[in-house]
Protein backbone atom coordinates (compact mmCIF):
# COMPACT_ATOMS: atom_id res chain seq x y z
CA UNK A 1 0.00 0.00 0.00
CA UNK A 2 2.67 2.19 0.82
CA UNK A 3 6.16 1.92 -0.48
CA UNK A 4 9.30 4.12 0.57
CA UNK A 5 12.54 4.03 -1.30
CA UNK A 6 15.42 5.80 0.24
CA UNK A 7 13.43 8.78 0.77
CA UNK A 8 15.49 11.67 2.49
CA UNK A 9 14.37 15.65 3.33
CA UNK A 10 17.62 17.89 4.30
CA UNK A 11 17.10 20.99 5.30
CA UNK A 12 20.15 23.33 5.60
CA UNK A 13 21.69 21.77 8.34
CA UNK A 14 19.95 19.05 9.43
CA UNK A 15 18.53 16.11 8.08
CA UNK A 16 15.13 15.52 9.04
CA UNK A 17 14.67 12.07 7.38
CA UNK A 18 17.61 10.01 6.20
CA UNK A 19 17.71 7.25 3.54
CA UNK A 20 14.28 5.92 4.90
CA UNK A 21 13.05 2.59 3.15
CA UNK A 22 9.72 1.15 4.06
CA UNK A 23 7.05 -1.12 2.59
CA UNK A 24 3.58 -0.93 4.50
CA UNK A 25 1.01 -3.78 3.52
CA UNK A 26 -2.78 -3.45 3.25
CA UNK A 27 -4.48 -3.36 6.32
CA UNK A 28 -1.25 -2.91 8.62
CA UNK A 29 -1.73 -0.62 11.32
CA UNK A 30 1.99 0.86 11.12
CA UNK A 31 3.49 2.93 13.83
CA UNK A 32 6.27 4.85 13.66
CA UNK A 33 7.93 5.13 17.14
CA UNK A 34 10.41 8.22 18.17
CA UNK A 35 10.87 11.11 20.23
CA UNK A 36 10.08 14.82 19.29
CA UNK A 37 12.34 15.61 16.41
CA UNK A 38 12.94 12.03 15.18
CA UNK A 39 11.35 12.64 11.83
CA UNK A 40 8.08 11.18 11.91
CA UNK A 41 6.43 14.01 11.22
CA UNK A 42 7.88 15.03 8.40
CA UNK A 43 7.74 11.58 6.62
CA UNK A 44 3.95 12.22 7.37
CA UNK A 45 4.12 15.73 5.32
CA UNK A 46 6.30 14.01 2.66
CA UNK A 47 3.78 11.25 1.72
CA UNK A 48 0.84 13.35 2.43
CA UNK A 49 2.56 15.46 -0.42
CA UNK A 50 2.46 18.35 1.87
CA UNK A 51 6.46 18.42 1.63
CA UNK A 52 8.52 17.31 -1.41
CA UNK A 53 11.19 15.15 -0.37
CA UNK A 54 15.02 16.02 -1.03
CA UNK A 55 15.82 13.19 -2.70
CA UNK A 56 13.83 9.59 -3.19
CA UNK A 57 10.98 8.21 -4.18
CA UNK A 58 7.35 7.36 -2.73
CA UNK A 59 4.01 5.53 -3.80
CA UNK A 60 1.02 5.28 -1.51
CA UNK A 61 -2.19 3.62 -2.81
CA UNK A 62 0.00 3.26 -6.16
CA UNK A 63 0.55 6.56 -7.10
CA UNK A 64 3.78 8.20 -6.80
CA UNK A 65 3.94 11.22 -4.37
CA UNK A 66 5.85 13.52 -6.57
CA UNK A 67 4.12 12.85 -9.95
CA UNK A 68 0.57 12.39 -9.11
CA UNK A 69 0.13 14.10 -6.03
CA UNK A 70 -3.52 15.41 -5.91
CA UNK A 71 -4.36 10.75 -6.78
CA UNK A 72 -2.33 10.34 -3.49
CA UNK A 73 -4.83 12.84 -1.63
CA UNK A 74 -7.86 11.31 -2.83
CA UNK A 75 -6.70 7.94 -1.45
CA UNK A 76 -5.50 8.99 1.97
CA UNK A 77 -7.27 10.89 5.04
CA UNK A 78 -4.79 12.81 7.63
CA UNK A 79 -5.30 13.57 11.26
CA UNK A 80 -2.54 16.16 12.15
CA UNK A 81 -0.68 16.70 15.37
CA UNK A 82 -2.49 19.89 15.90
CA UNK A 83 -6.44 19.67 15.14
CA UNK A 84 -6.93 21.79 12.25
CA UNK A 85 -10.95 21.94 11.80
CA UNK A 86 -12.66 25.35 11.49
CA UNK A 87 -13.42 27.04 14.88
CA UNK A 88 -16.01 28.58 13.78
CA UNK A 89 -18.09 26.00 12.31
CA UNK A 90 -19.94 23.22 13.52
CA UNK A 91 -18.77 19.97 13.51
CA UNK A 92 -21.21 18.83 10.68
CA UNK A 93 -20.32 21.84 8.66
CA UNK A 94 -16.61 20.91 9.16
CA UNK A 95 -17.52 17.08 7.74
CA UNK A 96 -19.87 18.80 4.71
CA UNK A 97 -17.44 21.08 3.87
CA UNK A 98 -14.78 18.93 3.58
CA UNK A 99 -16.74 16.12 1.76
CA UNK A 100 -17.14 18.24 -1.40
CA UNK A 101 -13.42 19.18 -1.19
CA UNK A 102 -12.85 15.72 -1.32
CA UNK A 103 -15.38 15.16 -4.57
CA UNK A 104 -17.56 12.48 -2.21
CA UNK A 105 -20.84 12.00 -4.00
CA UNK A 106 -23.64 14.39 -3.52
CA UNK A 107 -25.91 11.07 -2.56
CA UNK A 108 -23.58 9.45 -0.48
CA UNK A 109 -22.19 12.26 1.74
CA UNK A 110 -25.39 12.61 4.42
CA UNK A 111 -24.94 9.02 5.21
CA UNK A 112 -21.06 9.38 4.82
CA UNK A 113 -21.21 12.44 7.61
CA UNK A 114 -23.59 10.30 9.82
CA UNK A 115 -21.26 7.36 9.48
CA UNK A 116 -18.35 9.34 10.60
CA UNK A 117 -19.92 11.28 12.70
CA UNK A 118 -21.15 7.89 14.87
CA UNK A 119 -17.94 6.07 14.81
CA UNK A 120 -16.27 8.88 16.71
CA UNK A 121 -19.15 9.19 18.96
CA UNK A 122 -19.90 12.82 17.87
CA UNK A 123 -23.67 12.62 16.61
CA UNK A 124 -25.06 14.72 19.67
CA UNK A 125 -23.11 17.59 19.22
CA UNK A 126 -22.73 17.93 15.28
CA UNK A 127 -24.41 21.16 15.41
CA UNK A 128 -22.21 22.78 17.92
CA UNK A 129 -19.43 25.62 16.85
CA UNK A 130 -16.12 23.55 16.99
CA UNK A 131 -15.28 26.00 19.68
CA UNK A 132 -17.24 24.26 22.29
CA UNK A 133 -15.71 20.75 21.69
CA UNK A 134 -13.38 19.22 24.22
CA UNK A 135 -9.55 18.24 23.06
CA UNK A 136 -10.90 15.04 22.81
CA UNK A 137 -13.73 15.38 20.73
CA UNK A 138 -11.73 18.03 18.32
CA UNK A 139 -9.63 15.19 17.69
CA UNK A 140 -12.00 12.67 16.95
CA UNK A 141 -13.90 14.92 14.76
CA UNK A 142 -10.66 15.10 13.01
CA UNK A 143 -10.70 11.41 12.40
CA UNK A 144 -14.64 11.32 11.40
CA UNK A 145 -12.92 14.08 8.68
CA UNK A 146 -10.28 12.01 7.82
CA UNK A 147 -12.51 8.96 6.91
CA UNK A 148 -15.51 11.16 5.03
CA UNK A 149 -14.00 10.42 1.58
CA UNK A 150 -13.49 6.59 2.02
CA UNK A 151 -9.53 6.81 1.96
CA UNK A 152 -7.44 3.73 1.71
CA UNK A 153 -4.40 4.93 4.21
CA UNK A 154 -5.53 7.10 6.86
CA UNK A 155 -2.32 8.93 8.33
CA UNK A 156 -2.25 10.01 12.03
CA UNK A 157 -0.17 12.07 13.36
CA UNK A 158 0.23 11.99 17.13
CA UNK A 159 -3.30 11.75 17.68
CA UNK A 160 -3.09 11.76 21.39
CA UNK A 161 -1.11 14.19 21.90
CA UNK A 162 -1.78 16.48 24.78
CA UNK A 163 -5.18 14.90 26.03
CA UNK A 164 -5.89 13.88 29.56
CA UNK A 165 -5.30 10.14 30.36
CA UNK A 166 -8.96 9.57 30.04
CA UNK A 167 -9.39 11.03 27.18
CA UNK A 168 -6.56 9.10 25.74
CA UNK A 169 -8.25 6.19 26.74
CA UNK A 170 -11.13 6.90 24.62
CA UNK A 171 -9.38 7.53 21.55
CA UNK A 172 -7.51 4.51 21.77
CA UNK A 173 -10.99 2.76 21.77
CA UNK A 174 -12.04 4.85 18.84
CA UNK A 175 -9.10 3.85 16.76
CA UNK A 176 -9.64 0.23 17.80
CA UNK A 177 -13.08 0.32 16.49
CA UNK A 178 -12.28 1.61 13.44
CA UNK A 179 -9.56 -0.81 12.73
CA UNK A 180 -12.43 -2.86 13.05
CA UNK A 181 -15.20 -1.62 10.91
CA UNK A 182 -12.90 -0.39 8.15
CA UNK A 183 -10.48 -2.20 6.18
CA UNK A 184 -8.19 0.66 6.21
CA UNK A 185 -4.32 0.74 6.22
CA UNK A 186 -3.17 3.05 9.29
CA UNK A 187 -0.25 5.07 9.87
CA UNK A 188 0.39 6.48 13.28
CA UNK A 189 3.05 8.43 14.96
CA UNK A 190 3.45 8.79 18.57
CA UNK A 191 5.83 9.22 21.49
CA UNK A 192 3.65 7.09 23.36
CA UNK A 193 4.83 3.73 23.97
CA UNK A 194 1.86 2.38 25.38
CA UNK A 195 0.23 3.54 22.32
CA UNK A 196 1.89 2.05 19.80
CA UNK A 197 1.77 -0.71 21.52
CA UNK A 198 -1.87 -1.15 22.03
CA UNK A 199 -2.59 -0.46 18.71
CA UNK A 200 -0.43 -1.18 16.10
CA UNK A 201 0.95 -4.37 13.82
CA UNK A 202 4.08 -3.79 13.36
CA UNK A 203 6.24 -0.68 15.18
CA UNK A 204 9.49 1.30 13.16
CA UNK A 205 11.65 3.11 15.78
CA UNK A 206 12.53 6.38 14.22
CA UNK A 207 15.84 8.38 15.45
CA UNK A 208 17.97 11.19 14.07
CA UNK A 209 15.89 9.69 10.52
CA UNK A 210 16.48 6.66 10.71
CA UNK A 211 14.61 3.81 11.23
CA UNK A 212 16.63 1.82 13.49
CA UNK A 213 14.05 -1.49 14.52
CA UNK A 214 11.07 -2.66 12.38
CA UNK A 215 9.21 -5.63 13.84
CA UNK A 216 5.92 -6.57 15.23
CA UNK A 217 5.51 -4.82 19.38
CA UNK A 218 5.99 -8.61 20.65
CA UNK A 219 9.23 -9.20 18.76
CA UNK A 220 10.79 -6.18 19.69
CA UNK A 221 10.45 -6.64 23.37
CA UNK A 222 11.78 -10.48 23.22
CA UNK A 223 14.26 -8.51 22.07
CA UNK A 224 15.35 -7.68 25.17
CA UNK A 225 15.21 -11.19 26.99
CA UNK A 226 12.09 -11.97 28.01
CA UNK A 227 9.60 -11.51 31.02
CA UNK A 228 11.72 -10.36 34.39
CA UNK A 229 11.05 -12.76 37.69
CA UNK A 230 12.19 -11.82 41.13
CA UNK A 231 12.14 -14.52 43.55
CA UNK A 232 13.02 -14.56 47.12
CA UNK A 233 14.61 -18.00 48.11
CA UNK A 234 13.47 -19.89 51.60
CA UNK A 235 17.04 -20.73 51.78
CA UNK A 236 19.70 -18.00 50.50
CA UNK A 237 22.07 -20.54 49.85
CA UNK A 238 19.71 -22.96 47.82
CA UNK A 239 21.43 -24.61 44.64
CA UNK A 240 19.77 -22.25 41.96
CA UNK A 241 22.38 -23.94 39.10
CA UNK A 242 19.26 -26.43 38.00
CA UNK A 243 17.33 -22.89 36.29
CA UNK A 244 20.20 -23.00 34.58
CA UNK A 245 19.20 -26.01 32.51
CA UNK A 246 15.24 -24.60 32.16
CA UNK A 247 15.03 -23.72 28.40
CA UNK A 248 12.53 -21.11 29.45
CA UNK A 249 15.47 -19.29 31.59
CA UNK A 250 17.50 -17.04 29.17
CA UNK A 251 19.17 -14.97 32.05
CA UNK A 252 19.89 -15.81 35.95
CA UNK A 253 21.25 -12.82 37.92
CA UNK A 254 21.52 -12.38 41.98
CA UNK A 255 20.98 -8.98 43.53
CA UNK A 256 20.15 -8.35 47.40
CA UNK A 257 19.22 -11.39 48.11
CA UNK A 258 16.67 -11.94 45.39
CA UNK A 259 16.87 -14.08 42.61
CA UNK A 260 16.27 -12.08 39.33
CA UNK A 261 15.21 -14.47 36.20
CA UNK A 262 15.07 -13.44 31.95
CA UNK A 263 12.05 -15.70 31.20
CA UNK A 264 10.22 -16.33 27.94
CA UNK A 265 6.60 -15.99 28.62
CA UNK A 266 6.92 -15.99 32.25
CA UNK A 267 2.56 -16.37 33.14
CA UNK A 268 2.85 -19.82 31.63
CA UNK A 269 6.59 -21.00 33.14
CA UNK A 270 6.68 -20.05 36.63
CA UNK A 271 5.21 -22.78 37.97
CA UNK A 272 7.26 -24.58 36.30
CA UNK A 273 10.51 -22.51 37.69
CA UNK A 274 8.57 -23.06 41.35
CA UNK A 275 9.04 -27.11 40.53
CA UNK A 276 12.79 -26.74 41.13
CA UNK A 277 13.34 -23.98 43.39
CA UNK A 278 11.62 -23.28 47.20
CA UNK A 279 10.51 -19.69 46.83
CA UNK A 280 9.12 -17.30 49.84
CA UNK A 281 7.86 -14.66 47.19
CA UNK A 282 7.79 -14.36 43.45
CA UNK A 283 7.07 -10.96 41.33
CA UNK A 284 7.22 -10.82 37.65
CA UNK A 285 7.27 -8.13 34.87
CA UNK A 286 6.63 -7.76 30.98
CA UNK A 287 8.92 -5.31 29.49
CA UNK A 288 7.40 -2.65 27.61
CA UNK A 289 8.08 -0.55 24.49
CA UNK A 290 9.63 2.37 26.07
CA UNK A 291 11.93 -0.33 27.56
CA UNK A 292 12.85 -1.31 23.94
CA UNK A 293 13.32 2.38 23.28
CA UNK A 294 15.30 3.28 25.56
CA UNK A 295 17.60 0.43 24.71
CA UNK A 296 17.67 1.31 21.16
CA UNK A 297 18.09 5.12 21.06
CA UNK A 298 19.61 5.63 24.77
CA UNK A 299 23.41 6.54 24.94
CA UNK A 300 25.88 3.65 24.19
CA UNK A 301 26.64 3.41 27.35
CA UNK A 302 23.17 1.89 28.07
CA UNK A 303 23.56 -0.46 25.20
CA UNK A 304 27.21 -1.83 26.29
CA UNK A 305 25.96 -2.32 29.77
CA UNK A 306 24.63 -6.42 28.95
CA UNK A 307 21.54 -4.95 27.38
CA UNK A 308 19.98 -2.66 29.97
CA UNK A 309 19.14 -6.65 31.72
CA UNK A 310 19.66 -5.58 35.74
CA UNK A 311 18.84 -1.66 34.42
CA UNK A 312 15.34 -2.82 33.52
CA UNK A 313 15.30 -4.67 36.98
CA UNK A 314 16.05 -1.74 38.56
CA UNK A 315 13.62 0.41 36.82
CA UNK A 316 11.12 -2.33 37.55
CA UNK A 317 12.44 -1.80 41.59
CA UNK A 318 11.27 1.30 42.00
CA UNK A 319 7.46 1.21 40.47
CA UNK B 1 -12.05 14.98 -20.18
CA UNK B 2 -14.24 17.70 -18.93
CA UNK B 3 -17.43 16.08 -18.41
CA UNK B 4 -20.09 16.94 -16.21
CA UNK B 5 -19.06 15.07 -12.97
CA UNK B 6 -16.18 16.65 -13.06
CA UNK B 7 -17.61 20.11 -13.42
CA UNK B 8 -19.99 19.37 -10.70
CA UNK B 9 -16.73 18.54 -8.49
CA UNK B 10 -14.96 21.22 -9.39
CA UNK B 11 -18.13 23.52 -8.99
CA UNK B 12 -18.59 22.02 -5.30
CA UNK B 13 -15.23 22.41 -4.47
CA UNK B 14 -15.52 26.12 -5.08
CA UNK B 15 -18.78 26.07 -3.46
CA UNK B 16 -17.61 24.34 -0.43
CA UNK B 17 -14.40 26.74 0.12
CA UNK B 18 -16.46 29.69 -0.46
CA UNK B 19 -19.29 28.39 1.92
CA UNK B 20 -17.08 28.04 4.63
CA UNK B 21 -15.61 32.06 4.35
CA UNK B 22 -19.45 33.05 4.52
CA UNK B 23 -20.34 31.01 7.32
CA UNK B 24 -17.15 32.58 9.19
CA UNK B 25 -17.94 36.04 7.96
CA UNK B 26 -21.10 35.67 9.76
CA UNK B 27 -20.04 33.96 13.03
CA UNK B 28 -16.99 36.28 13.04
CA UNK B 29 -19.11 39.21 14.69
CA UNK B 30 -16.76 41.41 16.60
CA UNK B 31 -15.02 41.90 12.73
CA UNK B 32 -18.44 41.87 10.99
CA UNK B 33 -19.70 44.85 13.14
CA UNK B 34 -16.46 46.60 13.56
CA UNK B 35 -16.09 46.13 9.67
CA UNK B 36 -19.19 47.67 9.11
CA UNK B 37 -19.12 50.90 11.59
CA UNK B 38 -15.71 52.34 10.24
CA UNK B 39 -16.99 53.33 6.73
CA UNK B 40 -20.03 54.71 8.55
CA UNK B 41 -17.82 56.75 11.34
CA UNK B 42 -16.21 58.19 8.10
CA UNK B 43 -19.15 58.54 6.36
CA UNK B 44 -21.05 60.93 9.40
CA UNK B 45 -17.99 62.38 11.06
CA UNK B 46 -15.62 63.50 8.55
CA UNK B 47 -18.28 63.83 6.43
CA UNK B 48 -20.62 65.97 8.15
CA UNK B 49 -17.42 67.62 10.30
CA UNK B 50 -15.92 68.62 6.51
CA UNK B 51 -19.08 70.00 4.96
CA UNK B 52 -18.96 73.00 6.48
CA UNK B 53 -15.43 73.95 6.07
CA UNK B 54 -14.48 72.40 2.98
CA UNK B 55 -15.10 74.23 -0.29
CA UNK B 56 -14.70 71.06 -2.58
CA UNK B 57 -14.52 72.17 -6.04
CA UNK B 58 -18.66 70.92 -6.96
CA UNK B 59 -21.89 71.68 -6.30
CA UNK B 60 -22.28 68.95 -3.85
CA UNK B 61 -21.83 68.70 -0.29
CA UNK B 62 -18.88 66.92 1.07
CA UNK B 63 -20.55 64.37 2.66
CA UNK B 64 -22.25 62.92 -0.49
CA UNK B 65 -19.14 64.00 -2.11
CA UNK B 66 -16.99 61.00 0.00
CA UNK B 67 -19.68 58.41 -0.43
CA UNK B 68 -18.65 56.51 -3.21
CA UNK B 69 -15.16 56.96 -1.71
CA UNK B 70 -16.22 55.58 1.48
CA UNK B 71 -17.85 52.27 -0.37
CA UNK B 72 -14.39 51.82 -1.87
CA UNK B 73 -12.73 51.83 1.53
CA UNK B 74 -14.79 49.79 3.11
CA UNK B 75 -13.44 47.08 -0.12
CA UNK B 76 -10.12 47.97 0.16
CA UNK B 77 -10.04 47.28 4.32
CA UNK B 78 -12.31 44.22 3.67
CA UNK B 79 -10.86 42.65 0.64
CA UNK B 80 -7.01 43.32 1.92
CA UNK B 81 -8.30 42.22 5.32
CA UNK B 82 -9.98 39.37 4.11
CA UNK B 83 -6.99 37.93 2.00
CA UNK B 84 -4.21 38.86 4.56
CA UNK B 85 -6.03 36.39 6.81
CA UNK B 86 -5.00 33.10 5.55
CA UNK B 87 -2.29 33.86 7.76
CA UNK B 88 -4.96 33.09 10.52
CA UNK B 89 -5.73 30.16 8.51
CA UNK B 90 -2.33 29.35 8.29
CA UNK B 91 -1.73 29.41 12.16
CA UNK B 92 -4.61 27.13 12.76
CA UNK B 93 -3.62 25.03 10.68
CA UNK B 94 -7.28 25.08 8.42
CA UNK B 95 -5.17 25.52 5.56
CA UNK B 96 -2.91 22.58 6.29
CA UNK B 97 -6.13 20.43 6.15
CA UNK B 98 -7.42 22.10 2.52
CA UNK B 99 -3.88 21.50 0.88
CA UNK B 100 -4.21 18.10 1.77
CA UNK B 101 -7.58 17.64 0.40
CA UNK B 102 -7.91 16.73 -3.41
CA UNK B 103 -7.80 20.90 -4.37
CA UNK B 104 -5.66 22.48 -6.62
CA UNK B 105 -3.98 25.63 -5.29
CA UNK B 106 -5.83 27.58 -8.02
CA UNK B 107 -9.08 26.33 -6.84
CA UNK B 108 -8.18 27.53 -3.74
CA UNK B 109 -7.16 30.61 -4.47
CA UNK B 110 -10.44 30.79 -6.52
CA UNK B 111 -12.63 29.68 -3.90
CA UNK B 112 -10.64 32.42 -1.32
CA UNK B 113 -11.45 35.59 -4.05
CA UNK B 114 -15.17 34.21 -4.21
CA UNK B 115 -15.42 34.34 -0.50
CA UNK B 116 -14.10 37.95 -0.46
CA UNK B 117 -15.71 39.43 -3.06
CA UNK B 118 -18.97 38.20 -1.02
CA UNK B 119 -18.24 39.70 1.75
CA UNK B 120 -17.19 43.00 0.36
CA UNK B 121 -20.78 42.91 -1.56
CA UNK B 122 -22.51 42.62 1.91
CA UNK B 123 -20.71 45.10 3.75
CA UNK B 124 -21.26 47.48 0.49
CA UNK B 125 -24.84 46.91 0.53
CA UNK B 126 -25.45 48.09 4.04
CA UNK B 127 -23.37 50.97 2.95
CA UNK B 128 -25.79 51.56 0.06
CA UNK B 129 -28.96 51.55 2.47
CA UNK B 130 -27.62 54.21 4.39
CA UNK B 131 -26.78 56.43 0.90
CA UNK B 132 -30.70 56.20 0.96
CA UNK B 133 -30.66 57.78 4.01
CA UNK B 134 -28.46 59.88 3.44
CA UNK B 135 -29.97 61.31 -0.21
CA UNK B 136 -27.98 59.47 -2.55
CA UNK B 137 -30.12 58.27 -5.27
CA UNK B 138 -29.73 55.65 -7.73
CA UNK B 139 -31.57 53.97 -10.60
CA UNK B 140 -31.52 50.41 -11.18
CA UNK B 141 -28.88 50.28 -13.81
CA UNK B 142 -26.46 52.34 -11.48
CA UNK B 143 -27.10 50.12 -9.07
CA UNK B 144 -25.93 47.12 -11.37
CA UNK B 145 -22.41 49.27 -12.34
CA UNK B 146 -21.98 49.71 -8.44
CA UNK B 147 -21.66 45.86 -7.72
CA UNK B 148 -19.82 45.57 -11.04
CA UNK B 149 -17.14 48.23 -9.98
CA UNK B 150 -17.44 47.11 -6.29
CA UNK B 151 -16.86 43.21 -7.82
CA UNK B 152 -14.07 44.09 -9.87
CA UNK B 153 -12.19 46.06 -7.33
CA UNK B 154 -12.69 43.16 -4.01
CA UNK B 155 -11.46 40.70 -6.85
CA UNK B 156 -7.97 43.06 -7.45
CA UNK B 157 -7.52 43.04 -3.67
CA UNK B 158 -8.46 40.43 -2.33
CA UNK B 159 -5.85 39.01 -4.56
CA UNK B 160 -3.58 41.52 -3.28
CA UNK B 161 -4.09 40.43 0.17
CA UNK B 162 -4.16 36.77 -0.34
CA UNK B 163 -0.12 36.97 -2.12
CA UNK B 164 1.13 39.36 0.58
CA UNK B 165 -0.68 36.65 2.65
CA UNK B 166 0.93 33.67 1.26
CA UNK B 167 4.35 35.41 1.76
CA UNK B 168 4.00 35.82 5.40
CA UNK B 169 4.35 33.57 8.24
CA UNK B 170 3.47 35.61 11.33
CA UNK B 171 1.02 37.37 12.40
CA UNK B 172 3.14 40.89 13.10
CA UNK B 173 3.10 41.00 9.33
CA UNK B 174 -0.81 41.72 9.68
CA UNK B 175 0.28 45.38 11.06
CA UNK B 176 2.57 46.47 8.05
CA UNK B 177 -0.23 45.11 5.71
CA UNK B 178 -2.56 48.07 7.40
CA UNK B 179 -0.05 50.92 7.54
CA UNK B 180 2.11 50.28 4.33
CA UNK B 181 -0.83 49.04 1.93
CA UNK B 182 -4.21 49.55 3.41
CA UNK B 183 -4.09 53.22 4.45
CA UNK B 184 -2.05 54.37 1.71
CA UNK B 185 -4.21 52.46 -1.15
CA UNK B 186 -7.43 54.46 0.14
CA UNK B 187 -5.80 57.85 1.56
CA UNK B 188 -3.92 58.06 -2.07
CA UNK B 189 -7.31 57.07 -4.29
CA UNK B 190 -9.04 60.57 -3.94
CA UNK B 191 -11.94 59.03 -1.78
CA UNK B 192 -11.82 61.92 -0.04
CA UNK B 193 -11.29 64.74 -1.97
CA UNK B 194 -11.20 65.72 -5.82
CA UNK B 195 -7.75 64.53 -7.79
CA UNK B 196 -7.94 67.07 -10.60
CA UNK B 197 -5.74 69.75 -8.69
CA UNK B 198 -3.08 67.98 -6.96
CA UNK B 199 0.53 68.94 -6.52
CA UNK B 200 2.72 66.50 -8.73
CA UNK B 201 4.16 64.13 -6.86
CA UNK B 202 0.38 63.25 -4.88
CA UNK B 203 -0.83 62.83 -8.72
CA UNK B 204 1.79 60.20 -9.78
CA UNK B 205 0.86 58.59 -6.21
CA UNK B 206 -2.67 58.89 -6.81
CA UNK B 207 -2.72 57.61 -10.70
CA UNK B 208 -0.95 54.07 -9.49
CA UNK B 209 -2.78 53.25 -6.79
CA UNK B 210 -6.01 51.42 -8.63
CA UNK B 211 -8.52 52.21 -5.69
CA UNK B 212 -8.57 55.78 -7.81
CA UNK B 213 -10.64 54.22 -10.74
CA UNK B 214 -12.82 52.51 -8.82
CA UNK B 215 -13.43 55.31 -6.66
CA UNK B 216 -14.17 58.12 -9.92
CA UNK B 217 -15.66 55.14 -11.50
CA UNK B 218 -18.40 55.21 -8.94
CA UNK B 219 -18.47 58.91 -8.93
CA UNK B 220 -19.24 58.49 -12.49
CA UNK B 221 -22.07 56.29 -11.60
CA UNK B 222 -23.55 58.04 -8.38
CA UNK B 223 -22.89 61.31 -9.00
CA UNK B 224 -22.71 61.78 -12.36
CA UNK B 225 -18.92 63.38 -12.39
CA UNK B 226 -15.58 61.60 -12.39
CA UNK B 227 -11.83 62.90 -13.53
CA UNK B 228 -11.97 60.07 -16.11
CA UNK B 229 -14.57 58.49 -18.38
CA UNK B 230 -16.07 55.19 -16.59
CA UNK B 231 -14.67 53.35 -19.34
CA UNK B 232 -11.45 54.52 -18.85
CA UNK B 233 -12.00 53.29 -15.05
CA UNK B 234 -13.63 49.80 -15.82
CA UNK B 235 -10.54 49.17 -18.27
CA UNK B 236 -7.77 50.13 -15.67
CA UNK B 237 -9.67 48.06 -12.87
CA UNK B 238 -10.10 45.00 -15.48
CA UNK B 239 -6.40 45.31 -16.03
CA UNK B 240 -5.59 45.40 -12.34
CA UNK B 241 -7.79 42.31 -11.50
CA UNK B 242 -6.08 40.56 -13.96
CA UNK B 243 -2.48 41.05 -13.19
CA UNK B 244 -3.10 40.54 -9.55
CA UNK B 245 -5.30 37.66 -9.69
CA UNK B 246 -2.30 36.34 -12.32
CA UNK B 247 -0.07 37.11 -9.42
CA UNK B 248 -2.25 35.71 -6.53
CA UNK B 249 -2.47 32.37 -8.25
CA UNK B 250 1.32 32.32 -8.90
CA UNK B 251 1.92 33.15 -5.30
CA UNK B 252 -0.71 30.61 -3.92
CA UNK B 253 1.02 27.52 -6.14
CA UNK B 254 4.38 28.15 -4.60
CA UNK B 255 2.95 28.32 -1.08
CA UNK B 256 4.44 26.19 1.46
CA UNK B 257 2.11 23.65 3.02
CA UNK B 258 4.49 23.51 6.03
Amino acid sequence: MIRINNLTKRYEKLTAVDNLSLNIEQSEVFGLLGINGAGKTTVIHMLSTLLKPTSGSATVNGFDIQKEPEKVRSSIGIVFQVPSSDDLLTGYENLQIHAMLYGVDPDMREKRIKDALELVGLTERKDDQVKKYSGGMRRRLEIARGLIHSPKVLFLDEPTLGLDPSSRETMWKYIQQLVKQEKLTIILTTHYMEEADMLCNRIGIMDKGKIIALDTPTNLKLMLGGDIVKLKLKKQDSDISILKDLQCVKKIELLDGYVILGVDDAKKNIPEILKHVEAESVESSSPTLSDVFLKLTGKNIKEQAEGGFMERYVQYDKH
Amino acid sequence: MYNMTSIRVYADKIYALWLREVKVFFREKSRLVASTFTPLLWLFVIGSGFSSSTSVATHLDYQKFIFPGIICMSVVFSSVFFGSYIIWDRKFDFLKSVMVAPVSRSTIFTGKTFGGMTNSLIQVSILLVVGLIIGVQFSPLALIQTVVIVLLLSFALTSLGLTLGSYMTSLEGFQMIISFVVFPLFFLSGALFPIDKLPQWLSILTTVDPVTYAVDALRNIILGIGSHSLGLDLIILLLYSCVLGALGTYSFKRMKAV
